[in-house]
């Protein structure tokens, strides 16, 4: 119990500060604390913690920052190469600096959630921990205690927008360590088309506490591409909480991107609501040193005529520990179900380790469902082959470390987001590979 | 099919279910050291043992009856249930087939059980049936000769106490779970196979066991050893449908293989499943766990599970030794409001260490099944290799399919893969089979053998031909 205590006395710090607010939202911070405060952290005797340790969160003693200052070279050298809309948050604080909404359409709104609060708190009040309340997770419940800012994001019915809408997130190496709790909330409206890249990194020596929680509401024919990089600084720790809504023939499809943090746990539920609702989840975790990576999704089929399909692939060396719970769930009568889920782990060291659980629960006849997943470690003879050719042994693992994390990079169209994942994960190449110079060398030479 | 004629199908009640009311030496309900001190001495059994039970009691009294799992049943009062109960007197039984249920005959019928059998079965006392008794003999001088100690586990303690001391609690410990706890308490009945170093058993267990061995314990307590290079094989249960009063079923079965050995135990499970309503059904919470000691041993595990209400069941391996392997197939078919959920495990500890998953679910009704398993691949099994696949197939959309498949890998040198597929069966295959003119049930039973072929061809091959069968009277009705 100590270990919460330590929250809710910053929890309590932070009240006395605060100015007055609406009452619904001090109604939400107040059941947010006295959840968590039940709850306590999880610990591995919790089925969906069973193999994520979080007392490294837990009895840490994390502040809240009250500025957002951040060398702006610094943050040029981080930000992602993308054309785009941006709201960047430096350790949870709102940054106008480095932030650049300015040119957005009328039909498109990105706004911090602070100014979202400001402007009209009914509007927000709705759909904000409609889809994730503080019944799901202590880590929910936490941040719904702390809740202040985070981006709220509001397209228009038949929106196509054209430019990606980045959500960057700033970690600093502060003398002492803080946390910040971002909500995401994102309504899409009818026909609307957007893409929008979360994106999560800082400071080498940073060692920070981000506890984030998404909700994505998609109306009828909504598209929605979600990207999410999270190339925290390897001492960061990283919970997040993400909930999509499906109305009918929605289209969502999830890139969940791990390269940093030293624990890293992800919830991603997607509900599919509406017939002809799609949802494609691709995920990469790649791990080293002795990072811990959590991934958790849940594929909901809560209507008939949906389909899902899912593919995570995880590399792990060194004492790296990967996690991947997978779950399709068909409500009963949801019949005409397609619901497909593939996991792929390949392990680099001996003392590196995977859990994986991949779960079907189905309760409808007429659906077509599957889940596949394998563990193993590169092809000897692969690597054979290319030393036949010249290929010294380093580059050989490298190259096909590289190919296995393809079938899920080819999916992902914004090559400045492909580059750097490539770049991380073929880092270990004498010479850095590039995957997308290599395909145009290629094309050229056929030319 | 036409939907009417189908429900009137489903709705049909099961054939075996009637209640024999025989008067028996029964304790009263309740559960105390008393109690446990009782059947401890009615088995005649030295000090050591009832220490061994009390022992087991008292850590019961402090853990909790488990949660996780997907099923969805009343609380048990442990208290209610007597502890106790002596077997039936031959006389008590009927004296002839011709008091035998004719329902319970004609599912024997079905089953294509032989006839000299089905008497024995059916409960019609022993010396009724003069052929088994004559079989019996035959078979126990064949064991004897052969150096095989098979005998009821309350003679084993009795007559082996030093195998008994070495062995028993060593695969399941006395607090392994909730149930184990309770059965390491209370057990009364079950059996002791001792297959001595170099001894391949020259029967299938299975075969004497059919008949000799039809009244089973609510609280089974099985322990087979094989000493180097020594292989049997062995059945449980049997395909005819069971007839028991006793709602909670407990067992804890533990296998041990040194060296080279090899143990194949197989399992057909087909206890009461309860009405339409799931009323009545039996509850069956069994522990099951072989150990691969030695280098090289195997361990198979195979069943065929088509009964009880409840069932909550995961044979498991412990694979120790270098190079040993662990095996489990299994076909379970749940239809009416039955609950299964029912898997394997599989801990790797040994180098070169091998499993192989293969099951089969079929959920019919309103029945709800899943699979629950676990690969665990330690830090020193190098070069370990699991292959799981599980397969579920949806009869009706009132039924439910799950797979809850655990995968913990601490090695890079092993090599996991799992597959789970659920799916209904095929209108396009139904359709090939109806267009040649064969009609929907037998295309339906022709499918779903199919798709459980690859376990049905691990069972021992008389009960390959009848477990088929089993699978068609439990669907029957049920397909359309």
């Amino acid at each position: 119990m100590s270990d919460t205590q330590t929250f809710l006395d910053t929890l309590k710090k932070r009240s006395q500060q605060r100015e007055a607010e609406p009452t619904w939202i001090a109604a939400r911070r107040q059941a947010g604390a006295a959840r968590f405060e039940a709850l306590g952290f999880p610990t591995r005797r919790d089925e969906e913690w069973k193999y994520t340790d979080v007392r490294s969160i837990a009895q840490g003693n994390f502040a809240l920052s009250d500025n957002a200052d951040f060398s702006p070279a610094q943050a040029a050298a981080l930000t992602l190469p993308v054309d785009a809309y941006r709201l960047t948050f430096v350790d949870g604080v709102y940054a106008p600096a480095l932030s650049d909404v300015d040119a957005l359409p009328e039909s498109v709104h990105v706004l911090p959630l602070s100014k979202a609060l400001s402007e009209n708190h009914e509007a927000v009040g709705g759909p904000l921990g409609r889809l994730t309340g503080v019944e799901f997770s202590s880590f929910a419940a936490l941040n719904t205690a702390f809740m202040e800012e985070g981006a709220v994001v509001r397209i228009a019915p038949g929106t196509v927008v054209d430019k990606p809408i980045v959500l960057q997130f700033l970690s600093r190496a502060n003398s002492a360590p803080v946390m910040s709790h971002p909500r995401i909330l994102v309504e899409a409206g009818g026909r609307s088309e957007a893409t929008l890249i979360e994106h999560y990194c800082g400071e080498l020596e940073a060692a920070n506490f981000t506890n984030v929680v998404g909700e994505f509401m998609l109306d009828r024919g909504a598209i929605l591409n979600h990207y999410k990089l999270q190339e925290a600084p390897l001492n960061d720790m990283h919970v997040a909480s993400m909930h999509v809504e499906q109305g009918r023939d929605t289209g969502y499809t999830s890139y969940n991107l791990n390269l940093g943090g030293a624990l890293v746990r992800n919830d991603l539920i997607s509900d599919l609501n509406g017939q002809g609702a799609e949802t494609h989840f691709y995920g990469l975790f790649f791990g080293q040193g002795r990072q811990h990576v959590d991934n958790h999704t849940k594929v909901n089929h809560y209507a008939p005529l949906t389909f899902s399909n899912e593919n995570y692939k995880g590399i792990l060396d060194d004492r790296a520990h990967g996690v991947f719970n997978g779950k399709v769930y068909v409500k009963r009568d949801s019949q005409k179900i397609e619901g497909f889920q593939s996991n792929q782990n390949l392990l680099l060291s001996d003392r590196a380790q995977i859990d994986a659980k991949p779960e079907l629960e189905i309760y409808a006849d007429d659906v077509k469902c599957s889940h596949g997943t394998t563990t193993g470690q590169l092809d000897e003879e692969a690597i054979y082959a290319l030393r036949t050719r010249g290929i010294d042994e380093a580059t050989a693992r490298g190259l096909l470390t590289l190919a296995f994390a393809g079938e899920v990079l080819e999916k992902v169209t914004l090559d400045a987001i492909a580059e750097r994942v490539e770049l991380a994960v073929a880092g270990k190449l004498p010479e850095r590979f590039n995957l997308a110079g290599l395909v145009e060398t290629a094309v050229a030479l056929n030319d | 099919m036409a939907t009417e004629e189908m429900e009137q199908l489903v709705r049909r009640e099961y054939k075996d279910g009637f209640v024999t009311d025989i008067e028996s030496d029964t304790l009263p309900p309740g559960l105390d050291e008393d109690t446990i001190a009782f059947i401890s001495k009615k088995k005649g059994e030295p000090e050591w043992m009832l220490e061994w039970r009390l022992d087991a009691y008292r850590q019961w009294l402090n853990m909790k009856e488990p949660s996780w799992a997907h099923l969805d049943y009343p609380p048990i009062d442990y208290q209610a249930i007597s502890y106790f109960s002596a077997p039936k007197r031959p006389e008590d039984g009927p004296q002839s087939l011709d008091e035998v249920d004719p329902k319970l005959l004609e599912t024997y019928e079905k089953l294509g059980i032989p006839l000299h059998e089905r008497a024995a079965l059916a409960g019609v006392a022993v010396d009724a049936v003069f052929d088994s008794v004559s079989v019996t003999t035959t078979f126990k001088k064949e064991l004897s000769e052969a150096g095989v100690i098979f005998c009821s586990i309350s003679e084993a303690i009795r007559d082996y106490p030093e195998l008994i001391k070495q062995y028993l609690g060593t695969v399941v410990p006395v607090a392994d779970n909730y149930f184990a706890a309770l059965n390491s308490a209370v057990f009364t009945d079950g059996s002791f196979v001792f297959v001595p170093e170099g001894v391949t058993c020259p029967m299938e267990l299975s075969t004497y066991f059919r008949i000799n061995a039809a009244n089973t314990g609510q609280f089974e307590r099985t322990l087979i050893i094989c000493e180097s290079r020594a292989q049997v094989s062995y059945l449980e249960g049997c395909t005819a449908p069971m007839r028991d009063e006793n709602q909670l079923h407990a067992a804890v079965v533990e296998l041990v293989a040194l060296d080279d050995a090899y143990i194949k135990y197989s399992t057909v499970q087909n206890w009461y499943p309860g009405d339409e309503d799931g009323k009545g059904g039996i509850y069956n919470f069994v522990t099951k766990r072989g150990e691969c000691r030695g280098a090289r041993s195997r361990i198979s595990w195979t069943q065929v599970e088509t009964g009880s209400a409840i069932t909550w069941k995961y044979p498991s391996c412990v694979l120790r030794g270098k190079d040993s392997i662990g095996e489990f197939y299994s076909v379970a078919v749940t239809n009416g409001r039955q609950q299964a959920d029912t898997g394997t495990k599989m801990i790797h500890i040994g180098e070169g260490t091998r499993s192989y998953i293969v099951a089969k679910g079929i959920s019919a009704g309103k029945s709800d099944q899943s699979y629950r398993g676990l690969v665990k691949i330690g830090p020193r099994a190098k070069g370990a290799r699991n292959f799981t696949q599980c397969d579920s197939l949806l009869i009706g959309d009132k039924c439910g399919a799950h797979t809850f498949p655990y995968q913990e890998i601490g090695n890079s040198t092993a090599t996991i893969e799992h597959e789970a597929t659920t799916s209904k069966i095929g209108e396009d295959q139904l359709f090939y089979c109806r267009s040649r003119g064969i009609s929907e049930e037998d295309a339906v039973s022709m499918i779903v053998n199919g798709f459980c072929k690859d376990v049905f061809q691990e069972l021992p091959m008389e009960f390959a031909v009848e477990a088929e069968a089993l699978l068609n009277v439990t669907l029957e009705g049920a397909v359309g």
